[in-house]
């Protein structure tokens, strides 16, 4: 039997690398110290999917840290993907938060840039940005595969102590719908070369964009040099279907979704509609070795969803 | 140029309350220029705090209160006053501070940016004085502070139709404008490439910077 070498030997490493389709779901930590909402979330997604990313103050909002509950996720029996955003760590927090992480089992990581704290709770606040995001993927790389700090110094403890550094498996997230739009396979190629594993994009609506941006990826032979998960968010309802389109920087929704969430009887069925269909286009396109399900404070769908895609007996 | 605007009038004389005769000191190189504290908008301030607040204001503008030299004008005018009112930029402000060491000087106006003057009225930053300029690669615009985020690697998913997220009616997205720039130039190549984490020490993060320069000094 050969054995394969994995970078992180991580669950969903693993199961990528096997080409199994993936699936990832998301758990937005709460807004306050309630463990019960983190339990409750967790109880819904373990066992169902192969990785839940925890998501890290998004939108700006403080909220439980993603480190916190990935480490309460993973005691859940959850595969946690911790984000991590540019935002409000420097280059110092960063790496001893992955060093932390890494020691408490989490072997996953989403790099993030993060979004602008003018969208958030604390509008006020200074920003970081030490690093964006492709330079903290490389950072984590390095970290991983040649054991050194963001300084080139070696990660050990002391001059004669051995190296030991964290070893995750790098995600980034991708999106193939702002502009401009023929930059985005370009963005794409840099954080490869910067070091990613994975890719998650951001949510899919308009599907003829996203099969021209594929196309795209594939002609660089990319989807063979990282795995990409295809987002998908279920609109819930007609105004949320319609704040996706008009409110959400960099997503893009056709109006015929709208149309159908405005005229369906049971918009939360239409919109579980909606996203299994697209789930089912998005499997046949090749270089998709994954969905990632963004259920925005909606997870109790998500395994209605995983359901009826036939994703339940992977 | 430096770009800067009047406080609020109320700011301004909280600051002066208890003071009796004040010297409104304007400045003749930037905020002049960017009309928020050169002689004419000391002529125009005066008057009003004179009747607001119940004060004496004489008027003085100096070429420049960066510069120690062009405050011998004032001197003498100074002596008569309890205090000082800058209409220079914070670094005009400081050096009057420095030089009337016993006497309290207060800010009239925010300083704002270094930036240009895009139309009547209208200003906007360019540079963040980062101490390590990149605008040779990145075509002429600058990441790091055309970029909300200062990315080295932009432009981020908040760049639509060219606007910034952040700011989408009034702000366009820097990596946008140099997309388009190398675009132009035949150079987009220069976007594959990953830069280096920015040196951060080059700027404030370093603490407060000095320059000197020998070939200047021996003159």
């Amino acid at each position: 039997m050969i054995e394969t070498k994995y970078k992180s030997g991580s669950s969903l490493e693993k199961i990528l690398v096997a080409g199994t389709f993936a699936v990832t779901a998301e758990l937005g930590p709460p807004k306050s110290a309630d463990l019960d909402v983190i339990k409750e979330k967790a109880e819904i997604l373990s066992g169902l999917v192969d990785a839940v990313n925890i998501t890290d103050n998004q939108t700006a909002i403080v909220r439980v840290s993603s480190i916190a509950v990935a480490k309460l996720a993973l005691d859940m029996g959850i595969e946690p993907i911790m984000q991590m955003t540019c935002r409000d760590r420097n280059r110092l927090a960063m790496q001893s938060d992955i060093l932390g992480a890494y020691l408490m089992g989490i072997r996953n990581i989403l790099c993030l840039t993060g979004d602008h704290q003018c969208f958030g709770n604390h509008p006020t606040a200074k920003n970081v940005f030490d690093l964006d995001s492709i330079q903290l993927i490389s950072m984590v790389a390095d970290m991983r595969d040649a054991g050194i700090f963001a300084s080139g110094e070696q990660i050990k403890n002391s001059r004669k102590a051995e190296v030991k550094p964290p070893k995750m498996f790098i995600g980034a997230a991708a999106n193939p719908f702002a502009d401009p739009f023929e930059f985005r396979v370009v963005r794409l190629q840099k954080k490869i070369n910067a070091g990613v594993d994975f890719i998650q994009t951001q949510c899919i609506y308009d599907m003829e964009r996203f099969e021209a941006w594929m196309e795209q990826v594939r002609s660089r032979n990319l989807h063979k040099k990282c795995k990409i998960l295809a987002g998908v968010t279920p609109f819930k309802s007609a105004p949320m279907a319609r704040y996706m389109r008009d409110k959400v920087a960099g997503v893009s929704v056709p109006d015929y979704y709208i149309e159908r969430m405005q005229k369906a009887k049971d918009a939360k069925a239409e919109g579980v509609e909606i996203c299994v269909e697209q789930i089912n286009r998005l499997r046949e396109i090749e270089g998709v070795a994954g969905v990632h399900i963004m259920a925005i404070e909606w997870e109790q769908i998500v395994p209605r969803i995983i359901e009826k895609a036939g994703l339940k007996s992977r | 140029m430096i770009v800067a605007e009047q406080k609020p009038i109320e700011e301004i004389k909280g600051f002066l309350a208890g003071h009796k005769r004040v010297l409104l000191l304007g400045c003749g190189t930037c905020v002049t220029v960017c009309l928020a504290g050169g002689e004419r908008e000391v002529a125009t301030l005066a008057p009003v705090l004179r009747m607001a607040a119940d004060l004496d204001v004489p008027e003085s503008t100096i070429e420049r209160q960066c510069d120690a030299e062009f405050f011998d004008a004032v001197k003498q005018q100074i002596e008569s006053c309890d205090a000082i009112l800058s209409m220079a930029c914070g670094v005009g402000v400081q050096m009057a501070a420095k030089i009337f060491s016993d006497k309290p000087v207060y800010p009239a106006l925010n300083t704002m940016f270094c930036g240009t003057n895009d139309a009547a009225g209208q200003w906007s930053e360019n540079c963040l004085a980062c101490g390590d300029c990149k605008l040779g690669v990145f075509g002429g615009v600058c990441p790091v502070t055309r970029c909300s985020k200062s990315l080295s690697n932009g432009p981020c998913g908040g760049s639509v139709n060219g606007m910034c997220e952040v700011d989408p009616d009034n702000t366009e997205c820097g990596w946008q404008l140099i997309y388009d720039r190398l675009k132009t130039l035949g150079k987009l190549d220069v976007l594959a490439d990953n830069p280096e984490p920015k040196d951060w020490s080059k700027t404030h993060d370093g603490g407060p910077r000095k320059l000197s320069r020998e070939d200047i000094a021996g003159l």
